[in-house]
């Protein structure tokens, strides 16, 4: 009813576009009953643009207030702890997964350095063994060595002792031989026997 | 009519209210304001239902947008500001909701009425002084007395800063009104080119090439113009609440 008062105070001005069409259909006649209201109205102000119609303010701080203050009131109980929540369970998710992979690691160092440690052992030990085995071998060639020598020894030691007994034999033979030959040298030579007693001697002599 | 630019802030009456002699009609403008709030509502609520460790696209952008704020509102005021987080999220979101309704044929833009965001404006500055006056007493009065001035310079730079202080309410709300208001009337009057120029024949729909490139360009801009305005509101809201938290200078 006032805009329609106003449409008639505009409409000479030629700014009847600014008119809502709603408004424009208000019938005429309400504008001569309220020839009052249109004059409070144009004291009011400008109302040709829309944004700066006045009478229009009620009701959008109304509505503003109600659907912004729902908004309000809905964000703060309900969407953003729910948000904050998730982020919240992702940043702790995130940071033991972390703690997770950080002690796995250290596992594995662990695990590494068992490894290395159970393999330099081994090692140690196979060369024990080996360092072992060769002594063992060693020490039985020798002692095999040993025994060979010995019997060697023992063999040699009876060659020479038969030697020497058979030379003594036979030296003993030789001075035998010889006296028998210088005898029967002697008695083809001179006749007669010879005494044994100065043969051996003679024989000795010469022997020496 | 349909050509006027003006016409698309027309607010019209859906359900006709009135209490006491105030017009509390359920208009276009408290059917978008409505739309923006259940739209943005939904979107945030729908997106995150699933809770997903790893988010999908949609829940992404619900998050980037709560980080986004939540980063802004602590570099700006400190960790003591998040106190007013749900309020910065919830003005961050109803602009930039309604500032992108707006950029659909036909939607009404709440924004683009000042006395929208004027109520925005003075929530804000109430909540800083509110909480000012409440959290330091008249130690908050400290705001307009900067440190290290001169005796002598104090009553103009008080006098100034009170200016300015005052001056925040209209800034911030005639900026977002102002920006949204001129964007869709540039948007509608180089449109209306198009459609005037065509009805010349040949040669108008030749020469309305021109107009259709530029409304094709003025769309892109309008849509950094609503996120950046709704940033701009948001940051400023931030600034201003430091000053709440943090009186001296």
């Amino acid at each position: 009813m006032i805009a329609a008062a106003l449409m008639c105070q505009a409409t000479p001005k030629g700014k009847a576009m600014f008119v809502a069409p709603a408004y424009a259909q208000t019938p005429a006649t309400d504008a001569e009953t309220h020839t009052e209201t249109g004059v409070a109205d144009h004291g009011a102000g400008e109302p040709a643009f829309p944004p700066f119609e006045t009478e229009s303010y009620p009701s959008q701080l109304l509505w503003l207030a109600i659907t912004f203050g729902l908004f309000y009131l809905f964000l703060k109980k309900v969407a953003l702890p729910r948000i904050g929540s998730i982020l919240e369970v992702r940043r702790d998710r995130i940071a033991q997964d972390l703690d997770q992979a950080a002690r796995m690691k250290e596992e594995a160092d662990e695990a590494v350095a068992a490894y290395e440690q159970e393999l330099a052992d081994a090692r140690k030990k196979a060369g024990a063994i080996a360092q072992e085995a060769r002594d063992n071998a060693k020490a039985e060639a020798e002692a095999e060595r040993r025994e060979v020598e010995r019997s060697l020894d023992a063999k040699l030691g009876e060659a020479e002792a038969r030697i020497t007994e058979i030379k003594s034999a036979a030296l003993k033979d030789v001075g035998t031989i010889a006296e028998e030959t210088a005898g029967t040298i002697v008695q083809e030579l001179i006749g007669g026997t010879v005494d044994k007693k100065s043969l051996t001697a003679a024989v000795k002599a010469v022997g020496q | 009519m349909a050509t006027d630019p003006i016409h698309q802030f027309q607010i019209s009456k859906l359900i006709p209210i009135e209490i006491g002699g105030l017009d509390f009609s359920f208009t276009n403008s408290s059917a978008f304001m409505l739309a923006t709030v259940l739209g943005a509502g939904a979107f945030l609520f729908l997106t995150t239902s699933s809770r997903g460790l790893v988010p999908g696209r949609l829940q992404s952008i619900s998050e980037m947008a709560y980080e986004f704020i939540a980063s802004m509102l602590r570099d700006a005021a400190g960790s003591q500001g998040m106190r007013f987080f749900p309020l910065v999220f919830s003005l961050f979101m109803f602009v930039l909701v309604a500032n992108l309704f707006g950029m659909v044929p036909y939607f009404f833009t709440v924004t683009s009425h000042i006395i929208v965001t004027f109520a925005l404006a003075i929530l804000v500055i109430g909540t800083v002084l509110v909480y000012g006056f409440w959290k330091h007493g008249l130690k908050f009065l400290n705001l307009f007395v900067p440190e290290g001035v001169p005796a002598a310079l104090v009553p103009l730079v008080v006098l100034i800063e009170v200016v300015s202080f005052l001056s925040r309410p209209v800034s911030l709300s005639v900026r977002l009104f102002a920006n949204m208001l001129a964007g869709h009337i540039t948007l509608k009057v180089f449109a209306g080119f198009v459609t005037s120029l065509s009805a010349f024949g040949a040669v108008g729909v030749a020469g309305a090439v021109l107009p259709l490139a530029m409304t094709v360009a003025l769309t892109g801009l309008e849509f950094l113009v609503a996120f950046l305005q709704a940033y701009v509101f948001a940051v400023l809201t931030c600034m201003y609440l430091n000053d709440a938290l943090h009186p001296s200078h």
